[in-house]
C-alpha cells in the first residue's frame, strides 16, 4: 500500500507519537490545572511544554498566546467568530478551504461585509487585486499559506504587508504548511495563525490551535464558549487571561501529549530536511504526471512554488473512477473530488468535476512516488 | 521549622512558566495547591523558602513569567 493522501491528515506517524499519548494515560492523567496534586500537575507540564514547543515552531513571542483548539478548523472559527461584527468588512483569496469560506458565508448573513480577492489559474494570488479588495477601514485579511488542492504557496509576507497598511489584521491558515514549510509570524507579519496537528505537524488528530501575535488585541477578540478553567474560580465571569479566556473545559492532553512527541522528531529531522525531501518527491510526481497522454495539471507545475500536492485530472476518465481503480487494483490512496474546497476548484477551472490529489509525506520515498506514477499511467492506459 | 513563601498566578500555564523559570535558576521550588487563605481559586501556586525570596523574583522578573502576588506563608 502507498499513501499518497498527507493533506488529508498525515500516515503513518512518528513512532514517539503514539508512545506519549500512551505515557501520557499511564503516567500524567490528572486532569490539568484543575486540583494541584501530583498527577494534574504533571498533566499541566507536559501541555506547558508543547505550548512552548509551538511558540517556538512559529517564532511567536509569547507561549500563553498558544491557544490549544481541536483542529485547525476549531482555531479558524475562533478567530473569524471571536474578531469579526457585523458591519465588519474581511477580505480573503479566492482559494480558500471551506473551513474559512462557511463560517465566512456564514457571517456574511449576520452583517459582516466579505471580499473574495481573485486569483490566478494556478492558484498562485495576484497581489494587485489583493491591495484593491484591501480598502482601508477593512478588519481581517485571511489566507491559507499553501492550497489544499494545488499546493500553491501564497506570498504571505506581501500580502500581511497589505493588510497592515489598510489597518486590518491578518489571519493565516497554516493548515497545509505547519510542519511543511519554515513559518515565522514575527518575520512574515502573522497577526493569527491557525494550524492543525495532524497534517504535516505529524501529530494526532483532535489537536490544533490559534497563535496570537503581539499585535492581536486580546480584549476584541470573542471567546467561542466559556467554562471552567482552574482559574479564578470564585468568579462566575470568564477569566480575561491567557490562554485560559479560550480554553474552558478539559482540554485534549493526551493528542497534545502526542503533538509535542511529533513536534520533538520534526525539530530532530528539521524542517530543512522535511521540506527538501517533499520537494524533490512532489517534482518527481510532476514530472512523470505529466508525460502522461490526456492529463491535465493543475497549480504551479513548480515543486518550489508548492508543498507536496499535486492534483490532475483526465480527460476522459472521470477523478472517482481512477482514484477508485487506483486504490483497488494498485493499493495507492489518494484523494479525489473537491477536497472540500469549492472556491479553489471554481479559481482552477475543475468545479464541479475535483481533481485526483496525491499528497507524499516524509515517510513516502521515492520508489513511492515511481510506483505511483507508473500505476497511474496504467489505469489511465486506454 | 519551615518558613515558606508562595507566589500566586492568575493561570495554570503561568504558574508552569514560572516553575520553569524558577527550576533553570536552580532554585528550589514545588508546584502545591493554592493555599485557602490567599484565594479561593483551585489554582496551584510555587512554593519556595522564604530567604530565597529575592532570588525567586528576580527569576521571575527575568523570564517574564506573570504573577499576581508572592505571599509568606504564617
Amino acid at each position: 500500500m502507498i499513501y499518497l493522501d498527507n493533506a488529508a491528515t498525515s500516515w503513518p506517524k512518528p513512532p514517539e507519537v503514539a508512545q506519549a499519548m500512551t505515557d501520557f494515560l499511564q503516567r500524567a492523567g490528572g486532569n490539568p490545572g484543575r486540583s494541584g496534586h501530583t498527577l494534574s500537575i504533571e498533566a499541566g507540564r507536559t501541555i506547558y511544554a508543547v505550548r512552548e514547543q509551538v511558540a517556538t515552531l512559529f517564532n511567536a513571542a509569547d507561549p500563553m498566546r498558544v491557544l490549544f483548539t481541536l483542529n485547525g478548523t476549531h482555531a479558524l472559527n475562533l478567530a473569524l467568530r471571536g474578531l469579526l461584527r457585523p458591519g465588519d468588512r474581511v477580505v480573503a483569496s479566492a482559494m480558500e478551504h471551506n473551513a474559512v469560506m462557511r463560517p465566512l458565508r456564514q457571517l456574511e448573513r449576520e452583517g459582516v461585509s466579505l471580499e473574495v480577492a481573485p486569483c490566478r489559474r494556478d492558484g498562485t494570488l495576484e497581489l494587485g487585486a489583493l491591495e484593491r479588495a484591501v480598502s482601508p477601514g477593512t478588519r481581517l485579511v485571511v489566507m491559507l499559506h499553501a492550497s489544499n488542492v494545488t499546493g500553491t504557496i501564497m506570498p504571505v509576507a506581501e500580502a500581511a504587508a497589505i493588510a497592515h497598511r489598510a489597518g486590518a489584521l491578518f489571519l493565516l491558515d497554516a493548515a497545509q504548511s505547519a510542519g511543511a514549510l519554515p513559518l515565522d509570524m514575527q518575520a512574515l507579519g502573522v497577526d493569527l495563525l491557525a494550524f492543525t496537528g495532524h497534517k504535516s505537524l505529524l501529530g494526532p488528530p483532535g489537536t490544533g490551535g490559534l497563535v496570537l501575535g503581539a499585535g492581536v488585541d486580546v480584549s476584541e477578540l470573542e471567546p467561542l464558549y466559556r467554562g471552567g478553567t482552574g482559574s479564578r474560580s470564585e468568579s462566575e465571569q470568564q477569566p480575561s487571561d491567557l490562554p485560559d479566556k479560550y480554553e474552558s473545559g478539559t482540554p485534549n492532553g493526551v493528542g497534545i501529549a502526542g503533538l509535542g512527541a511529533a513536534l520533538d522528531w520534526i525539530a530532530r529531522r528539521g524542517l530543512a530536511a522535511i521540506r527538501a525531501h517533499e520537494e524533490a518527491l512532489t517534482e518527481t510526481l510532476i514530472d512523470g504526471l505529466r508525460a502522461l497522454p490526456g492529463v491535465s495539471m493543475h497549480g504551479t507545475g513548480d515543486a518550489r512554488m508548492s508543498t507536496a500536492v499535486v492534483s490532475f485530472a483526465h480527460e476522459s476518465l472521470t477523478v472517482s473512477e481512477i482514484g477508485l481503480r487506483l486504490d483497488e487494483e494498485h493499493g495507492i490512496l489518494t484523494r479525489v473530488g473537491l477536497h472540500c474546497a469549492p472556491a479553489a476548484h471554481r479559481t482552477i477551472g475543475t468545479f464541479p468535476s475535483g481533481t485526483v490529489r496525491l499528497a507524499p509525506g516524509p515517510f513516502t520515498t521515492r520508489d513511492d512516488v515511481e510506483a505511483a506514477v507508473r500505476s497511474i499511467a496504467a489505469v489511465l492506459r486506454p | 521549622m519551615s518558613d515558606f513563601g508562595v507566589v500566586i498566578f492568575h493561570t495554570t500555564s503561568a504558574a508552569l512558566r514560572a516553575e520553569k523559570a524558577a527550576l533553570a535558576a536552580g532554585l528550589k521550588v514545588k508546584l502545591i495547591p493554592t493555599p485557602r487563605q490567599f484565594s479561593s481559586d483551585c489554582g496551584m501556586s510555587l512554593r519556595f523558602d522564604w530567604e530565597f525570596e529575592a532570588a525567586v523574583r528576580e527569576a521571575l522578573e527575568r523570564t517574564g513569567a506573570d504573577w499576581s502576588a508572592i505571599q509568606r506563608l504564617a
